[in-house]
């Protein structure tokens, strides 16, 4: 290991922008001539739209337009779109309703827009948008999925009779059902996994500007994925052919899944800035992302697990509904399926499987991927089960999880999977030896003498991330191929600039990209200047999400680099006259295996570049890129176990210690892996604590604010304990898993499990606000 | 319209403002120093901090008029040239940010807390402090270890002077 190479904690060098304030964000961007985007939303979450009055807001300082869903449709603006297909277990596909960007005759959802103001400044725009007359026609609400799926329920879309969008089935029913049959023990659990809205600290933003002499329009956008907003932006919604769109995702602020989808807002953006042969800038406030960003979870779930007599699993039967609100978002469809009923096997053998899945329409905002999507949800609900039957059965819960454990790799799940590495002995034991799991008992009976409830619980989850070989997910109803592509060009002096299709909004690219060429090469960070976010620059891409940056898109730049070695040995081989399969690349030079014949990096670009000298039939120049798809997904896994101590007179949950041990396979750079594990946990613990989202009967989102939403803060989360295991993912050249979501996918449990051990009630719902649990304890009691 | 003359990073400034116009849009709309952000507008989250007199205060919750006569300071202020404010140089040195959105706001606020602290910091005093400043990254655990960093190294320059 270099100082500066693989696993190396070297400090970010995108750092020194964020820290000085020249960051440049969405929101910062300034064109000549920018007008400014408000729009006007609903205040009812179900209604016909009868008519729209802009002659109010026409006559007001500023205003340089209003316009609406009728002349979107008009000027033949597609509908979005969900991109991948599901089908019910009848066969038929998914019912997808239409969803128009502004709509023009019904709205499903409070704050869906209706009209957008142009005007000259923000505060001109804000001031018309409320000075639009829009009558409504209010209509029956539902705002739960028990309430939507009931007879008689109000109808969404015409296209979904019941609100029901899918049916879907994964696994042997009659097989599980068999083994649940003879079961020696069968645990039941009802589980809430509560709604959450993502909230990156950067609200969504957009800049769209037309240029009529090309016909062309550029896009600065808060994009985790900006080839792949191009693509759906030209194929989809016919705002423009491809060659003619450029998307710049420059500096995001943190994305989560929310900054994955092409929401109406860019779109109109786009359209409008055409329109009024003006740039136009939008940027949502705080409570229209809670009303607009896509949210995440919200699944109501019942499941039995059964155990025979020596505490073996034998059969996972699950039933969840899931609520994907008022229109599905653009992989809305995938997550509460593909990456969600695919992990319910955890880290166990369990012979038998089978999960049912019915996803609703609800007059709520969309819901999509989230931090983990899906997985998180498959992994508080095997940990919630497994420690639920640990307590039935009167077996220790690390024990019965160890027993229970998959220990030969690979191994073929029942619901798809197929987990190719692991050792999961490794880390529960990591993570219970940090912890002390074993002087637990003392700790528990010392705080009891001082009347507190001291509780811990495990979570041992697994995930699927690194998405996503395409042909498989292809096969499972994705619309795109979730390959990723590299460039990588070697410049005349030897620098190197790195084109990735991976998008960096928080995690770090520029440095751990750069590592991993520096370390290839032997030459330091500083020589390497990665370049992401541009449709213009980068070839192609798709982008940040599912852990995928490491496994997929960091292989990609492997290929390429692969690639350009190759032709620099050529080179090298030829100046030194010497066979090019003795030539060794190191501390930037490429030498002459055992003599002391070396020539430069630099000098060997330089040739490449000056062509004078080249090897009889080769290309001038030293650029390679690279397209990689990946052959399986990767499976970080790991333990993490909680440790609390709850007031029974306050309800009031203190956190005593938290334990993560990982198992992300290779790590580039430790110090970025731990802070994605940090902020994952942040996330998890919030979940299970303190981010609850409410919708009242009308539809209403009661929690539109960071002062009725709880987000963490810092005084809420202990320090964390991080720690690692190491299998290397054999999918990959360098041996990567990915790490971006696990903090969030196996945290929740833990928090949960630790709680409900405290308390001795297993009748919990998330978040466990003080208020719950002081109900919970007392309920206890009373059932004393 | 109103004028409001500041100084703002160790210049005089006069500007024509709406009434209502916010500090923070000022700084960013007016005066192009687009490192003060806005995360929330319902000043919980401390995107928007920066220092008037010394300070720290939320932009997004200051009329540019209320700050007329004052001093300002804001992120694009502090670092001496090319050398970091201690705190700057903590934050990249124990990985206190990710997505950088909330690191201006928080950098100014950790500022503060150090002057107001001195050298008497422990972990909760900078968890109950920090209370205003929310970070959707980091887990708030690298923020934490920064704050205490640059207060050490802050109680060093301070002494050096």
């Amino acid at each position: 290991m270099s100082v500066e190479g693989i696993g190396a904690s070297v400090v970010r060098k995108e750092d020194k922008r964020f820290i000085t304030g020249k960051g440049r964000y969405v929101d910062d961007v300034r064109i000549h001539g920018m007008t400014y985007a408000a729009f006007v939303r609903s205040p009812h979450a179900h209604a016909k739209v009868k008519r729209i009055d802009p002659s109010e807001a026409l006559k007001m300082p500023g205003v340089v337009a209003v316009l609406n869903g009728q002349q979107l449709a008009d000027d033949k603006v597609g509908n979005l779109i969900c991109g991948w297909m599901i089908h019910s277990k009848d066969g038929s596909p998914m019912k997808m309703g239409a969803w128009p960007a502004m709509a023009p005759e019904t709205v499903r959802f409070v704050g869906q827009a209706v009209a957008v103001v142009l005007a000259e400044s923000r505060n001109q725009a804000r001031d018309a948008a409320d000075a639009v007359v829009v009558d409504y026609e209010e209509l029956p609400v539902v705002a739960d999925v028990r309430a939507a799926i009931a007879p008689g329920a109000p109808q969404l879309h015409p296209e979904a009779p019941g609100n029901i969008i899918y049916d879907w089935v994964i696994g042997d029913e009659a097989a599980t059902d068999a083994a649940i049959k003879s079961a020696a023990h069968l645990v039941s659990i009802d589980l809430i996994n509560n709604r959450l809205v993502p909230n990156a600290m950067e609200p969504r933003a957009a800049v769209a500007d037309y240029d009529a002499a090309e016909d062309h329009y550029t896009l600065y956008t808060t994009s985790q994925n900006p080839h792949v907003a191009r693509l759906v932006l030209s194929a989809f919604y016919n705002i423009a052919p491809e060659h003619k769109l450029r998307v710049i995702a420059p500096d995001v602020g943190g994305g989560f899944g929310s900054k994955i989808y092409i929401y109406p807002e860019e779109m109109v953006a786009l359209w409008a800035s055409k329109k009024i042969q003006r740039p136009v800038k939008w940027t949502a406030d705080r409570t229209e992302s809670f009303l607009t960003d896509a949210h995440g979870r919200d699944h109501i779930t019942h499941a039995q697990m059964a155990f025979d007599k020596d505490h073996k699993i034998v059969g996972l039967k699950v039933k969840t509904h899931a609520n994907l609100g008022a229109y599905m978002s653009l992989f809305s469809s995938s997550v509460p399926t593909y990456l969600y009923a695919t992990l319910l096997s955890g880290q166990y053998v369990i012979p038998n499987i089978h999960a049912e899945v019915i996803s609703v329409y609800t007059n709520t905002t969309p819901v999509d991927a989230y931090r983990g999507a899906g997985r998180p949800e498959a992994s508080f609900l095997v940990e919630r089960l497994m420690e639920t039957a640990a307590r039935q059965l009167k077996v220790n819960p690390a024990e019965l999880r160890r027993k229970n454990f998959i220990t030969q790799f690979p191994y073929q799940t029942p619901v798809i999977m197929a987990y190719d590495v692991g050792d999961f002995n490794a880390s529960l034991d990591a993570a219970k030896k940090a912890i002390d799991y074993d002087g637990f008992p003392a700790r528990k009976a010392k705080a009891k003498q001082e009347g507190k409830l001291r509780g811990i619980g495990l979570s041992c989850y697994i995930e699927a991330c690194g998405i996503a070989p395409s042909k498989a997910v292809g096969s499972l109803g994705a619309g795109v191929g979730l390959w990723e592509s590299a460039e990588v060009r070697v410049n005349p002096v030897g620098t190197i600039e790195i084109l990735t299709g991976s998008h960096s909004h928080g995690q770090g690219h520029e440095t751990t990209f750069a590592q991993v060429v520096a370390d290839r090469l032997g030459i330091s960070i500083g020589q390497v200047a990665i370049v992401h976010g541009d449709t213009d620059k980068v070839q192609f891409g798709m982008g940040t999400y599912g852990s995928r940056s490491g496994p997929v898109g960091l292989t990609a730049i492997v290929k390429a680099m692969e690639k350009v070695e190759a032709k620099a040995k050529k080179i090298a081989a030829h100046q030194l006259e010497a066979s090019e399969g003795d030539i060794v690349i190191e501390d930037g030079q490429f030498k002459v295996a055992g003599t002391d014949k070396a020539i430069a990096l630099p000098m060997v670009a330089l040739a490449a570049y000056t062509a004078h000298n080249l090897p009889d039939g080769m290309e001038p120049g030293l650029k390679e890129s690279a397209f990689y798809d990946p052959t399986n997904f990767t499976f970080p896994a790991g333990t993490h176990i909680c440790e609390v101590e709850v007031d029974p007179n306050t309800g009031k949950t203190t956190f005593i210690n938290f334990v993560a041990a990982d198992d992300f396979g290779r790590m580039i750079n430790p110090m970025i892996v731990e802070g994605q594990v940090h902020g994952g946990l942040a996330q998890g613990i919030g979940q299970a604590l303190l981010e609850g989202t409410v919708y009242d009967d009308n539809g209403q989102l009661v929690t539109a604010s960071f002062m009725d939403y709880t987000m963490p803060r810092a005084d809420d989360l202990p320090s964390f304990n991080v720690s690692h295991t190491t299998t290397l993912c054999p999918g990959n050249p360098l041996g990567i898993k990915g790490c971006g979501e696990a903090g969030a996918i196996g945290s929740s449990a833990a928090v949960i499990n630790a709680i409900t051990d405290a308390i001795g009630n297993d009748n919990l719902v998330m978040p466990a606000t003080p208020v719950r649990v002081w109900n919970a304890v007392h309920a206890k009691q009373a059932a004393e | 319209m109103s004028t409001v003359k500041l100084t703002i990073n160790g210049k005089a400034v006069t500007a024509e403002v709406e009434d209502r116009t916010l500090l923070v849009h000022l700084l960013r709309d007016q005066l192009g120093l687009t490192g003060t952000h806005v995360g929330c507008d319902t000043s919980q989250c401390g995107a928007c901090v920066v220092h008037i007199d010394g300070r720290a205060v939320k932009s997004c919750t200051t009329l540019a008029v209320q700050a007329s006569g004052a001093t300002v300071t804001t992120i694009e202020g502090i670092a001496k040239g090319d050398e970091l404010h201690p705190m700057q140089a903590a934050f990249r040195d124990n990985h206190g940010l990710q997505c950088g959105y909330c690191t201006p706001g928080m950098i100014m606020s950790a500022i503060d807390i150090v002057h107001r602290y001195g050298g008497n910091l422990d972990e909760d005093t900078v968890r109950a402090e920090l209370e205003g400043n929310i970070c959707r990254c980091t887990g708030y655990h690298n923020i934490v270890k920064s704050v205490l960093d640059a207060a050490g190294r802050m109680k060093v320059a301070a002494a050096a002077e």
